[in-house]
Parts: C-alpha cells; sequence; structure tokens
C-alpha cells in the first residue's frame, strides 16, 4: 500500500518542480486536442444548423446514422487513419504517420461526429424559431445563420467543450497514429499507460492528476453556463 | 416511459455488477488460475498461445497473461500481483530472487537479438563482421533513425548495456525512444525506415508484414536468456504457489522443453527459442 502513497507524494513534487518532460507531455496534449476541436468545430457548426433547419428525404435516417457515429469508438478512428497514413496506404507519400499532425488529424476526425450531431440536434429544436423570426425581419440565409449562432453561442460552446474533453481523455487514436515517441508524440493518456506499464507509477499518477483537473476546469465551465440558462 | 427505461437501465447496470463481483469473487477463491506476468515478447512471437492451452488440458490450470515489459513483470512480483515470472534480464532477476522477492529462479530457454534495418542499409553493415558495438557507433556517427523500446523491458535494457559498451550517449533527433512493446516498435521502424534492436522471435513472426532486415546477428553480446521466476507467497494470500510451481515442473519437464523446441519450426525454418531448462 505504501507504494501509492509515495507516488501521489512524488507525483505532486514532480509537478511543483515543473519537470521538462512533464510539462512537455501536458502542453502537446492540451495543442493537439484544442487544435482538433477547433478545426472541427469551424466546419460542423454551420453545417450542424444548416441540416437541422432543412427538412430533406431520408433525415430520420440520417438522424440515427448520426448518433451512432457521434459515439464511434476511438480505436477504431485511429486505425483508419492509421492504415490511410500508412508508408504503403493511399496518404503515405505525406509521411504523417507517427506525427502530431496526425494526432491532430485523427482526433478532428473523431470529434466531428460529435460536434455535429450536438450542434445540428441543438438547431433542429431551437433554430426554427429563430429562423421564422430572421425571415420576417427579411434575412436571407446567411444572415440567419449568423443569427441563429449568436442566439444559441452559449449551447454551441458547450457542445465544443464537449468535443475537447472527449478528444482530450482518449487514448485510442493517438496511441495508434501518435506512436507515443519521447518528447514528440507522447500526450498524457498515453503517457499514463506507458509510465503504468514501466512500473513508474509516481509519473503516471502526476499526470493522471493534471488530466482530472482539466476535466475539472472543463465540466465546471460547462456546469457554470448551465446553470445560468 | 422514461421512468421505464430508467428502472430498467438500472437494472440492468445493477446485474452487470453483480455478475462483474462474482467473477471477481471465483477468481480470488478459484486456486485454478495462475497469473503470469511476462514480457512482450513471449506473447508477441506467439509462443505462450502455443505452450498454455497444453498445460491447461493436462492440469486444468487457467494462466492469465499479463504482457509486459520486464520492468514492469519484475515490478508486479515485488508488488505480490503475480504468481510466477517469465522474463529475460538475467542479472536483475537474480538480484530478485537475492532481494527475497522470488523463490526460485529457473533458465527456460534462450533466444538472440538481432539488429534490423532498411534493406538499403545493408552494405553499410556488411563488413562489421557481426560485432554489434561496432555497428552501434555507425548508427551514431552517421545519425541513422534508431528507434529505442524506452520502457524498461529486456529490450531496452540489452540496447542501453550496449550504447554504455560503446561508450555513446544516445540522444539527438535521430534517436526516437518509443516506450511501445516489441510489435509495435517493429512497425514503427518500419514506417520510419529506422533500425531497431529485437528479439529474433518477434521480428520472424512479422517478417512477412515488414520490409526490414537484419543487419548484425550472432554477436556473443546479442544472446537473450530467458528465467522462470516463482514470486515469494508471503507477500499476500492470494498467491497460488502450488499452480505456479506445476506450471514450472511442467515447462520445464523434458516434454515441454522439447515442444519449445519445436514452435516455429515448420513457418520460420529455424525454432524461434532454443530451450535449455533443467529442473
Amino acid at each position: 500500500m505504501d507504494y501509492i502513497l509515495d507516488g501521489v507524494k512524488e507525483a505532486i513534487k514532480l509537478l511543483l518542480s515543473f519537470d521538462r518532460e512533464m510539462y512537455q507531455i501536458i502542453l502537446l496534449s492540451i495543442f493537439v486536442s484544442s487544435t482538433s476541436t477547433v478545426l472541427a468545430s469551424i466546419i460542423t457548426v454551420p453545417i450542424g444548423i444548416f441540416l437541422g433547419l432543412k427538412s430533406f428525404k431520408g433525415k430520420k435516417l440520417f438522424t440515427r446514422i448520426l448518433y451512432t457515429f457521434m459515439s464511434i469508438p476511438s480505436v477504431i478512428v485511429g486505425l483508419i487513419v492509421a492504415i490511410i497514413l500508412s508508408r504503403r496506404g493511399p496518404l503515405g507519400f505525406l509521411n504523417l504517420l507517427y506525427t502530431p499532425m496526425a494526432m491532430i488529424i485523427a482526433q478532428t476526425l473523431l470529434v466531428t461526429p460529435l460536434i455535429l450531431g450536438l450542434t445540428y440536434n441543438l438547431s433542429k429544436f431551437r433554430g426554427k424559431e429563430i429562423e421564422k423570426l430572421g425571415i420576417t425581419l427579411g434575412a436571407n440565409r446567411i444572415d440567419i445563420l449568423i443569427l441563429i449562432i449568436r442566439e444559441l453561442k452559449v449551447d454551441i460552446l458547450l457542445n465544443v467543450i464537449t468535443g475537447f474533453s472527449r478528444a482530450i481523455s482518449e487514448i485510442g487514436t493517438v496511441m495508434i497514429v501518435g506512436g507515443n515517441i519521447k518528447g514528440y508524440t507522447r500526450v498524457i493518456t498515453t503517457s499514463i499507460a506507458m509510465f503504468n506499464s514501466m512500473g513508474d507509477y509516481s509519473k503516471a499518477i502526476a499526470l493522471g492528476i493534471v488530466l482530472l483537473i482539466i476535466s475539472f476546469l472543463v465540466n465546471n465551465i460547462i456546469y457554470t453556463y448551465t446553470q445560468e440558462e | 416511459m422514461n421512468r421505464k427505461l430508467t428502472i430498467l437501465l438500472s437494472i440492468a447496470l445493477v446485474l452487470v455488477l453483480l455478475i462483474g463481483c462474482n467473477i471477481q469473487e471465483k477468481n480470488k477463491v478459484n486456486s485454478n488460475t495462475i497469473i503470469l506476468a511476462t514480457t512482450t515478447s513471449t506473447r508477441d512471437s506467439g509462443l505462450l498461445d502455443y505452450l498454455l492451452p497444453k498445460f491447461e488440458d493436462e492440469t486444468g490450470i487457467k494462466v492469465k497473461v499479463i504482457a509486459v515489459g520486464t520492468g514492469k513483470a519484475l515490478q508486479m512480483g515485488r508488488d505480490g500481483e503475480a504468481d510466477i515470472l517469465l522474463v529475460h534480464a538475467k542479472s536483475d532477476e537474480e538480484q530478485f530472487v537475492k532481494e527475497g522477492h522470488g523463490l526460485k529462479r529457473h533458465d527456460v530457454m534462450y533466444n538472440d537479438f538481432v539488429l534490423v534495418g532498411p534493406k538499403d542499409l545493408e552494405v553499410e553493415f556488411m563488413g562489421k563482421s557481426n560485432d554489434i558495438i561496432e555497428a552501434f557507433k555507425t548508427i551514431a556517427k552517421n545519425k541513422y533513425k534508431f528507434i529505442s523500446r524506452g520502457d524498461n523491458s529486456g529490450t531496452h535494457k540489452k540496447e542501453l548495456k550496449i550504447w554504455r559498451e560503446a561508450g555513446i550517449e544516445p540522444e539527438g533527433a535521430w534517436y526516437v525512444s518509443a516506450g511501445r512493446g516489441m510489435g509495435d516498435v517493429l512497425k514503427m521502424a518500419d514506417e520510419m525506415r529506422a533500425i531497431t534492436l529485437t528479439d529474433r522471435a518477434t521480428y520472424l513472426k512479422l517478417r512477412d508484414k515488414i520490409n526490414l532486415s537484419i543487419l548484425i546477428e550472432k554477436d556473443n553480446r546479442l544472446f537473450n536468456q530467458y528465467g522462470i521466476i516463482l514470486v515469494n507467497p508471503n507477500k499476500n494470500d492470494n498467491i497460488n504457489l502450488e499452480g505456479a510451481k506445476m506450471f514450472m515442473n511442467w515447462l520445464l519437464s523434458d516434454k515441454t522443453q522439447k515442444l519449445i523446441g519445436e514452435y516455429g519450426k515448420d513457418r520460420f525454418e529455424v525454432p524461434l527459442f532454443i530451450p535449455n531448462g533443467r529442473k
């Protein structure tokens, strides 16, 4: 039992001593996941709102498929991206496998359906009202889109944050496409798995604490906003 | 509707938990399982998948394999998380027994390490008369990309020992530390056109899937001995010494030793492991 307490003590020491390796890992995690989330949001928020407003054939089926993809297992996304980016794959010439760039691509693909689904849902249920209002004021399509984003900005932000928390806490894609290379593609989750398999508990616990803090902060933001609603 | 659903889900959850606890309980009292902590190479080479069903058929004892690096396997032994260890870092293993964590250590089998890398580098290493130290010096001098396991495994320890003997501190952009198992590292070396040190068994197993050739082999320094260690049962009440003893004796028996010597012959023309265990 002692080793758990020692591990926690050591972990806190490590974090307070601003160990360079640790902070590199933490910063890369935040960088990769936030970049992916921003990229995914730029693409999906307008599309999600547009699809939510529009009625088209097969909308029910589309909704079902989209909701399924929202919870796509991260290892599957990782596997697909790894196969495409590997030297024998269709995009092998880019030499992207085992780079931070590959991790960003994979995580973007991972959170895209999630943010798309959430935004689509939001616009389906709350966008109609705003659309009507916009039309009576004589707005065109683009104006309506901007109006909806303005009106629902808090909810959209919450969806984006949900995407981020999914990205930062997953290990499936980053382990497969990043390869956990020291000082280059090591993020919090892959490092925890590795330090555990090396029996280096204090470092694993230190990173675990950081990941918990990040999750806590993120959830705190969500909670505060939903309270205000 | 919603309430019904909630109730249903709750019931399902409770059931799952109960079943889970049940399985847990079973494991605790079941003297018919042992936990074997071993290296990724014994798993990735397929040896255990070939041996363990035979042992289970003969004795009815189920072997749960936790494949980690040698460093972690020894740590698991120290923590009393495993009943028996099959690892490859002889000096560390002897130390482990000396400190009282293990009861007995026996040699089981050996294989060897090989240095593998992209085909076009073969020429570069041909004149090295299979001297691994010289080869490592060449790698550092020319800054060829080298992937290290970097996970405290037996292979990683071996690699670090060779760097020390060569008097080189490996660092720089050419030295990639992966922190992953042998199979993963070989795939990475293949993708990145890099050199790596691997045990022959895992390499042979993956040979058809990757584009790497052997650059250096058969240097005496590349000998790789596997040992089996009984974990000292005084660590906690859950350690299954009886089962572990049975497994050890079975592994060292003439019949099993012969099985080990045959594994891989049909597919690779050479056995992956050469048995040298004695009771």
